[in-house]
């Protein structure tokens, strides 16, 4: 189980991705917003999302587990 | 009866302020109108250039008295709000509850970054002097390149008040275009493979810390220079309302209500003191050159910095983070993070990068402090 963590602190913008979706590495699966500026967050693996573990608004700690792909 | 019409008419005109308008009054209103055009269409830091724009076009009309010493309502809000030094404390008070140190104490080397950028406030200092400016213009336009507004205005006030409206006018619209200043100097000065460097990640900040360094270094600074004691002191105050978690309500006037007035009292009699006397004359155009000067030494001198650094450190640092040292919070940031992610996309340098910024603001106060302490 590959693991997706926030990058920085900041809020959870848009999530890019659903639930059982196939992502590829490095598509952008989150938006955050941190200090009003948009950063992607990047899938770590090829594979399926397996679960997401925030929620679009929420707040985030740096290293915080956003979600998990299943390579 | 025609004749009286006429007459009264006449006088009408004549005590109006048409008969007065000078080219030269002109020329300011144009100036007014770009600025206000780049305020509204192009959002250049509107809260500032919008005020200080019509502050312009008012006190470039004339007969209306509005800048007259002792009675004038532009003057007075000049001569009490910033003459007197007040506003711009007041507005570090908000600026202190606005920032966190957290970034700065969990990266305590990146401070140096900060003080580099320092350098070229100094290099203009000189530069300008050379070139014939007095020391205390000198010193005045030397700190544009700390891209502080409150920090610029405060210094202008005390040695070189003629040159008020001219740098204030100049730092922020540098600092509005620190994303097409910056980014061309950093990839010149930096490889991509520098831009690549990712930052080991930031140890944690403990609550008891950041309650404790505005304490500590209002403490040091001012007893270091003195005379950067009215911004520094409230500066840290606005921090420690933050931090302290206690007074929750001072925070939210500092950084909303009472910024914003102070905003406005700032921006009205800034623009004001730009008549056509002060501002059209050749000096204004070496100042806007030497403006943006000090902004790209300041900008390379930290990337440079950070180089230095990377020479003798086993975590390298990446350099661009060096640019971040001209304050412009966040803006400097916001281009430091955005030319990294160029770089490398998986490459978060915004937190990093405020480390720099925040240090650069305490930098720029304490050479503001040095040039008083020696020109005053």
């Amino acid at each position: 189980m590959e693991e997706v963590r926030a990058p920085m602190s900041g809020n959870v913008w848009k999530i890019e991705c659903a639930e059982g979706d196939s992502v590829s590495l490095d598509d952008a699966v989150i938006v955050m917003e941190v200090m009003k500026m948009e950063a992607e967050v990047f899938a770590t693996a090829d594979g399926t999302i397996a679960e997401i573990k925030v929620k679009e608004g929420q707040a985030v700690e740096e290293g915080d587990l956003l979600m998990t792909i299943n390579p | 009866m025609d004749n009286s019409i006429v007459s009264s008419l006449t006088s009408v005109f004549t005590s109006s302020g048409f008969t007065a308008v000078t080219w030269q009054g002109c020329v300011m209103w144009a100036l007014a109108l770009g600025l206000l055009y780049l305020a509204i269409k192009k959002k250049f830091e509107p809260l500032l250039l919008l005020p200080i724009a019509f502050g312009i076009i008012s006190a470039n009309l004339p007969m209306t008295g509005l800048m007259e010493p002792g009675h004038g309502l532009l003057w007075q809000f000049y001569a009490y709000g910033i003459k007197s030094e007040v506003i711009p404390p007041i507005i570090f008070l908000g600026l202190g509850a606005l920032t966190d140190f957290g970034p700065m104490l969990s990266q305590p080397r990146l401070i140096f970054l900060g003080a580099g950028a320092q350098v070229g406030v100094f290099v203009t200092f000189f530069g300008a002097h050379l070139i014939g400016f007095n020391l205390s213009e000198a010193a005045t336009i030397g700190i544009i390149g700390g891209a502080d507004g409150p920090t610029t205005i405060f210094l202008a006030t005390k040695l070189a008040p003629h040159l008020l409206g001219t740098v204030a006018v100049a730092a922020y619209s540098y600092m509005a275009l620190v994303p097409l200043i910056q980014p061309p100097i950093m990839k010149l000065m930096t490889s991509e493979d520098e831009r690549k460097i990712r930052m080991k990640p930031s140890r944690k900040v403990h609550p008891v810390e950041k309650i404790l360094f505005p304490i500590i270094s209002a403490m040091l600074l001012i007893l270091l220079i003195p005379a950067s004691a009215p911004l520094m002191a409230m500066f840290m105050l606005g921090n420690l309302f933050r931090e302290s978690k206690v007074v929750e309500r001072l925070v939210e006037a500092s950084q909303n209500e009472l910024m914003n007035i102070a905003t406005i009292f700032l921006g009205v009699s800034v623009g004001a003191t730009m008549n056509a006397e002060n501002f059209l004359t050749p000096k204004v155009i070496f100042v806007f050159f030497l403006g943006l000067a000090a902004f790209a030494v300041s900008t390379a001198s930290g990337i440079l910095i950070a180089k230095g650094m990377n020479l003798f450190s086993k975590d390298k640092i990446n350099p661009l983070l060096g640019a971040a040292g001209v304050s412009a919070v966040p803006m400097a940031a916001r281009v430091v993070h955005k030319v990294g992610t160029e770089a490398d996309k998986r490459n978060y340098l915004l937190m990093y990068a405020m480390a720099p910024n925040i240090a650069g603001v305490i930098g720029t106060l304490i050479a503001a402090g040095v040039f008083v302490s020696l020109l005053k």
